[in-house]
């Protein structure tokens, strides 16, 4: 029972992580059709210039969540800057180019990151320091620690204020319209390239707090961290309908506890055949399934192939 | 009327005849020449590699550019080629399983005739396996689920060293038999007359044959009923359904056909390289040979071959001229990272420059041809 509550518990603190990074890809998608490739490394920025405030701020003897504040918020920063140069640079020029152009280009500025962050921050793994109280608490035979409680509850209301950010302002109206239909949004008086841009920024908000979370929940940072998150967290969005915003996050949860629990059982239950390090499996598992069974995903309604 | 329409036309097929004669002698001296001017095997080295990177983006393009079908896992195909020859011809096999040892005394010695036939039909029959599930996917999707496919091969590549050891996990498998042609060992320098051809060009011929072939095999089948059913399920799926075109076969011909010339290359890669590793079959391959795709032309094979040819080889041209740079930046760009970096930025700005690719299909080739329509009409 203890590796069920215990692998429960890390598969909600993985879920949290994949469910803002899936936002992020789902809502880019929504209005422009196109699976942004580098918002794992978005993921990946923020965690390395986390980690270059924290270290730089480390002399300072200000309390550790005073300094993980901080961090996040230089994070969300350069994140959102970033975001927001690389679509005007680069995914703007080609909103009607042949469609695989952009994928491709996504792809490169991916490629690109990486190779900048190694330049930048050097290839060795960074360990992150430990901010928090990082005691463990007993609930039930499982321990949780104060980082994992800290990030399955900011998710959660983080998630809760993106829903009333795009449910209840005019910003998130003016999305909800370009996604249905930018052209007739644009006769509506809303200013896509804003809009867009302003996609790109949130999403990139919530890719730097996922990647805070994953550096200090796994305390090591490096340049190629963003890669895996970024493929499962496009994973769980098109696991719970790709455009879908409640979709995304139970698709990242859903995901996150697929695999810790898959983790947890598959030793068991192969009888030692298959170990934990398939872990990596599961997640393109139960895409290759969803997409074969239920293509439009878990929240997606279905789309006509061509009109 | 059929003279003016014809003239033209035959004195394009001289230019060409010449082009292609000229360009075939120039292949054929190369590295002759290359070794003349004593610039080393490393740079023969560098067109072999180039040439097996062609063979693979050849592949690809007949799954992305004449089907429209986007691969992101194409390097698994590789992968299960250069895994065949690997166990087929190493003492792997025979080391770790008795059964095997007590059946081959001498060791697994299987010629490269057989394995390359067998890798390609591996390769096929997984790219089919792999097809059939994702046929009614579009495009995205269709690329992220064969990406997940790619590593899932890879992770179980990793570790399939137990229970039994297959693959020998991430240290991969090393003691792969050069390829032997009619008593030749490409492994080895040949000594002909006065003249020692070594390893790399040898290996260089080969290569430079099969790909030959291979252009000879994507021009017939881009000009075949075959072809012209890919680029019409490209084109409009509906429309080509409409018009009768099986196109669940189509597709899965496509991802078969394709994943042939992957397997193919993967066989020729491990002989080459002499051991095969997890590594060589990550996610950042399939990126490469997709980019090598589009960004020469999508479905145009001079294009591939010339977008094959130009990441290939340039980064690898690249590391030889990096040592400098290396100094002058304490060490933080070395040729590795160079070339990340110049594969990447090419990847950005040639899409943002041409969104088309470097040498594209020329606009008519979508048209019928005005020959074919006479002809048709006629008949």
């Amino acid at each position: 029972m203890d590796v069920f509550i215990q692998q429960l518990i890390n598969g909600l603190v993985l879920g949290s992580m994949y469910a803002l990074l899936a936002l992020g890809y789902t809502m880019v998608y929504g209005i422009i059709n196109l699976i942004n490739f580098a918002h794992g490394e978005v993921l990946m920025v923020g965690a390395l210039v986390s980690w270059t405030v924290v270290t730089a701020l480390g002399d300072t003897g200000w309390p550790g969540w005073l300094l993980l504040s901080l961090s996040l918020l230089a994070a969300m920063a350069v994140c959102m800057a970033l975001s927001v140069v690389i679509e005007r640079l680069a995914y703007r020029p080609l909103r009607n180019a042949p469609r695989l152009a952009p994928l491709i280009t996504a792809m490169g500025i991916s490629l690109l990151l990486q190779t900048l962050a190694m330049i930048i921050w050097k290839p060795d793994y960074k360990p992150y320091p430990i901010l928090l109280n990082d005691e463990p608490y007993e609930v039930m035979g499982a321990t949780i620690n104060m980082v994992q409680i800290l990030i399955i509850g900011v998710t959660a209301m983080t998630l809760a204020g993106l829903m009333l950010l795009i449910n209840g302002t005019r910003l998130g109206r003016a999305m909800r319209a370009t996604a249905e239909n930018p052209r007739v949004a644009q006769l509506m008086g809303v200013r896509p390239d804003l809009v867009i841009a302003a996609t790109f920024a949130i999403g990139a908000a919530l890719a730097a707090l996922a990647g805070v979370m994953w550096a200090a929940n796994y305390g090591s940072v490096q340049h190629t961290m963003g890669f895996l998150p970024g493929l499962k967290a496009f994973t769980a969005a098109v696991f719970g309908g790709i455009g879908n915003l409640p979709g995304a996050m139970l698709g990242g949860v859903l995901l996150g506890l697929i695999e810790a629990m898959g983790a947890g059982y598959i030793g068991d239950l192969t009888g030692g055949v298959l170990g934990s390090h398939y872990q990596d499996i599961f997640a393109f598992a139960v895409l290759i399934l969803i997409l074969t069974l239920r293509p439009q995903g878990l929240l997606g309604e279905r789309v006509a192939d061509r009109a | 009327m059929s003279q003016d329409l014809l003239s033209p036309g035959r004195l394009t097929d001289t230019r060409r005849l010449s082009v292609f004669l000229a360009s075939a002698a120039g292949l054929l001296v190369l590295p002759l020449l290359m070794q003349m001017l004593g610039v080393g095997e490393a740079w023969i080295r560098i067109l072999d590699v180039a040439l097996l990177y062609i063979l693979l983006a050849l592949g690809l393009n007949i799954v992305v550019g004449f089907a429209g079908l986007l691969d992101l896992g194409y390097i698994a195909f590789y992968a299960v080629g250069a895994y065949l020859f690997a166990l087929l011809a190493s003492p792997h096999l025979a080391a770790n399983f008795p059964a095997i040892a007590a059946a081959f005394p001498d060791g697994l010695h299987t010629p490269v005739w057989l394995v390359i036939p067998l890798g390609a039909g591996l390769a096929a029959m997984m790219g089919v396996l792999l097809g059939a599930p994702t046929l009614k996917l579009r495009g995205d999707y269709l690329a992220i689920v064969t990406l997940g496919f790619g590593e899932i091969i890879r992770v179980f590549l990793n570790n399939l060293d137990a229970p039994v050891n297959v693959t020998n996990g991430p240290m991969g498998i090393t003691q792969i038999e050069p390829i032997r042609l009619f008593g030749v060992s490409l492994g080895e320098p040949w000594h002909i007359g006065g003249f020692t051809l070594p390893s790399v060009t040898l290996y260089y011929y080969f290569f430079l044959a099969v790909v030959v072939v291979a252009v000879v095999v994507s021009q017939r089948l881009q000009d075949s009923r075959l072809g012209r059913a890919w680029m019409a399920v490209r084109e409009d799926e509906i429309a080509a359904k409409a018009m009768g075109l099986n196109t669940r076969n189509i597709k899965l011909l496509a991802f078969g056909l394709g994943a042939t010339f992957g397997g193919v290359s993967g066989v020729l890669f491990a002989s080459f390289q002499g051991f095969v590793s997890p590594e060589s079959f990550s996610l950042h391959e399939s990126i490469m040979v997709v980019a090598m795709v589009v960004l020469g032309g999508l479905g145009h094979i001079p294009g591939v071959i010339l977008g094959a040819f130009l990441l290939a080889a340039l980064p690898e041209v690249l590391r030889h001229v990096a040592g400098p740079l290396q100094a002058m930046t304490d060490g933080r760009l070395d040729a590795a990272i160079l070339r990340q970096l110049l594969v990447a930025s090419a990847m950005v700005l040639i899409m943002l420059w041409r969104p088309t690719g470097l040498w594209p299909a020329p606009a008519s080739r979508k048209q019928v041809p005005p020959t074919a329509q006479t002809t048709g009409a006629g008949s």
